[in-house]
């Protein structure tokens, strides 16, 4: 009875804390957007360098491996997906199967995923030890805002990014099902690349790109939301950097759900 | 530099019944706490006593529960975010840990402020950031990273980039803990000067006595929360207070305790690590 009371509170109390982070992840892309707007009036400007930096860090570094498992993707979907169509008799139907679902789904999911193990995990981590060294604390009594320094970089930086990496990703995965599907149907490469971009349409393309922004997005909160709440020192950097990856991986998939219900019509 | 002290009002730092809490438990209890423009402080009190938490509470990290804090003449609890924003670019701070950005050099530690709050070209960046480090006696130090420092050499970076915004008010927190004696001298050395020639008031955190006779003005113990007293110098040695001849002489609250009591309480059962 003791016992299960006990599990109750908890499971309330671990309720108020997961809240009191959405509240704060939510105030923290609140904040990003204003010291976007207000920092140069406020001496609080944004560094047009720093953003480079991080474009360069999150999302140059992040394009071989994403590249490489977009490739894997979009052979192995070629393969399942020539696997079950041919029991229709309807294999002509593989390259319009791999464009759309590689466009809205596959390849921002794997970049998404990607992502937020390099840059979610780098994000807690920065914050996190920062938090535990007090170096946010500096920041603060001297005036400068810690969201507009440490967060609002990385926001724009994956914002920017997030399309680029998923456009290069469409473009390899499709190839990497053109590998394995053109002597199926026997076509060239070339000639499956072509019909393969005039069967999509812009709301396929679209779907990929407004999920990729919208990911990127949890990954930064998600990231710098754990990096700041960290306590326990070092062994609280490493478990922050776990719980990240995590959550944002989670958010992102179920992000992902929602958006395919409501975009996909 | 007279146009600047004449905007300086006379009292820099004004702390009105202060109660603070962190989560339930109560730190400053009551406290007052005036500093005058021009004056080294010097806070003294057991250690855990609340001394780093009237900084923080002075230097707007946290909210209190009760109480009026002005620095420079502002009520940092009235004023907007912004106009906060601009004041704290009056004070400079050297934290305990030192605090330095791990992820720069020393150089690019103590020209940070500049590059975020002035619009000096590079060339004078460079040349401000090398006097401040000269001050503090690190010239050459410039281009090592943070965990290449030894502690000294922290605690003087740290107070290189805390003044090179030339601020009014400047905080010191426990700038000789950890260090030789020698080193610690220099340090206070360099607190007496940077008062002399630059004119700033400061809040310096301590528990070395003899730093603190060194370089204080008045001296400010707290004790349980509240300003137990606030004294020149000589009249600190000379107090009869018990708590303060406690502290003088380095002796703990719990020295005098019955063995038996002792005894019991370290076999107490109900006494869990977590
Ligand atoms: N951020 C914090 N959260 C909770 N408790 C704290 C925090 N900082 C300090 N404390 C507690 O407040 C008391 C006063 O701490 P502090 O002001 O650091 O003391 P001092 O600097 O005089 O040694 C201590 O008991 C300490 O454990
Ligand atoms: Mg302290």
């Amino acid at each position: 009875m003791t016992k299960l009371t006990q599990k109750v509170e908890n499971l309330g109390q671990m309720t108020v804390q997961a809240l009191e982070r959405l509240g704060f992840a939510m105030r923290l892309f609140w904040d990003s957007f204003y010291w976007l707007i207000a920092g140069r009036k406020y001496k609080q400007r944004l560094r047009f360098s720093q953003v480079v930096k991080y474009i360069k860090s999150e999302g140059v570094d992040a394009l071989p491996i994403v590249l490489m498992l977009a490739l894997v993707v979009g052979m192995m979907l070629a393969i399942q997906l020539i696997y079950a169509l041919e029991a229709f008799g309807a294999e002509s139907q593989v390259l319009l199967a791999i464009a759309k679902s590689v466009t809205r789904e596959f390849s921002p999911l794997i970049t998404g995923i990607i992502v937020a193990g390099r840059s979610g995990a780098a994000i807690a981590a920065r914050i996190g030890s920062q938090t535990v060294s007090q170096e946010i604390d500096a920041l603060n009594v001297m005036g400068v805002v810690p969201v507009r320094y440490l967060v609002l970089p990385p926001l724009l930086a994956l914002i920017i990014s997030m399309p680029l990496l998923i456009i290069a990703a469409d473009i390899v995965a499709i190839f990497g099902g053109a590998l394995f599907s053109v002597t199926k149907l026997d076509m060239s490469i070339s000639a499956y690349m072509v019909d393969s971009f005039n069967v999509l349409v812009v709301g396929d393309i679209m779907q990929g790109l407004i999920k990729s922004v919208v990911f990127g997005i949890i990954i930064v909160l998600v990231g710098a939301t754990t990096g700041f709440y960290v306590t326990n020192g070092a062994e609280g950097v490493g478990k922050a950097t776990t719980t990240a990856v995590v959550v944002s991986i989670s958010f992102i998939v179920f992000a992902d759900m929602i958006a395919s219900f409501f975009l996909t019509k | 530099m007279t146009s600047q002290n004449h905007k300086t009002p006379d009292k820099v730092i004004e702390v009105t019944d202060l109660v603070t809490h962190y989560g339930t438990r109560k730190i400053l209890d009551g406290m007052n706490f005036e500093v005058e423009r021009g004056e080294i402080r010097v806070i003294m009190g057991g250690s855990g006593s609340g001394k780093s938490t009237l900084l923080w509470y002075i230097l707007g990290l946290y909210k209190p529960t009760e109480g009026r804090i002005k620095v420079l003449g502002e009520d940092i609890n009235q004023i907007s975010f912004n106009e906060h924003l601009k004041l704290k670019q009056n004070i400079g701070v050297s934290f305990q840990s030192g605090a330095l950005f791990s992820s720069m050099s020393v150089g690019e530690n103590v020209a940070f402020p500049l590059r975020e709050f002035t619009d000096l070209d590079e060339n004078t960046i460079r040349i401000i950031t090398r006097m401040k480090l000269e001050v503090v006696n690190l010239g050459g130090f410039h281009k090592l990273m943070p965990s290449q420092l030894s502690g000294g050499m922290i605690k003087r970076a740290a107070l290189a980039r805390a003044i090179v915004m030339d601020p009014k008010l400047l905080f010191f927190d426990e700038p000789s803990a950890g260090l030789d004696p020698v080193v610690a001298s220099e340090i206070d050395d360099l607190i007496l000067s940077l008062r002399d020639n630059m004119g700033m008031s400061m809040v310096v955190v301590t528990h070395e006595l003899e730093s603190a006779f060194k370089i204080a003005d008045r001296i400010t113990v707290l004790d349980q929360g509240k300003n137990l007293l606030t004294a020149s110098v000589e009249e600190v040695k000379k107090s009869k207070n018990k708590r303060i001849m406690d502290l003088l002489q380095r002796r703990s609250r719990h020295d005098k305790l019955d063995p038996e009591e002792y005894l019991r309480r370290l076999t107490q059962e109900n006494y869990t690590l977590s």
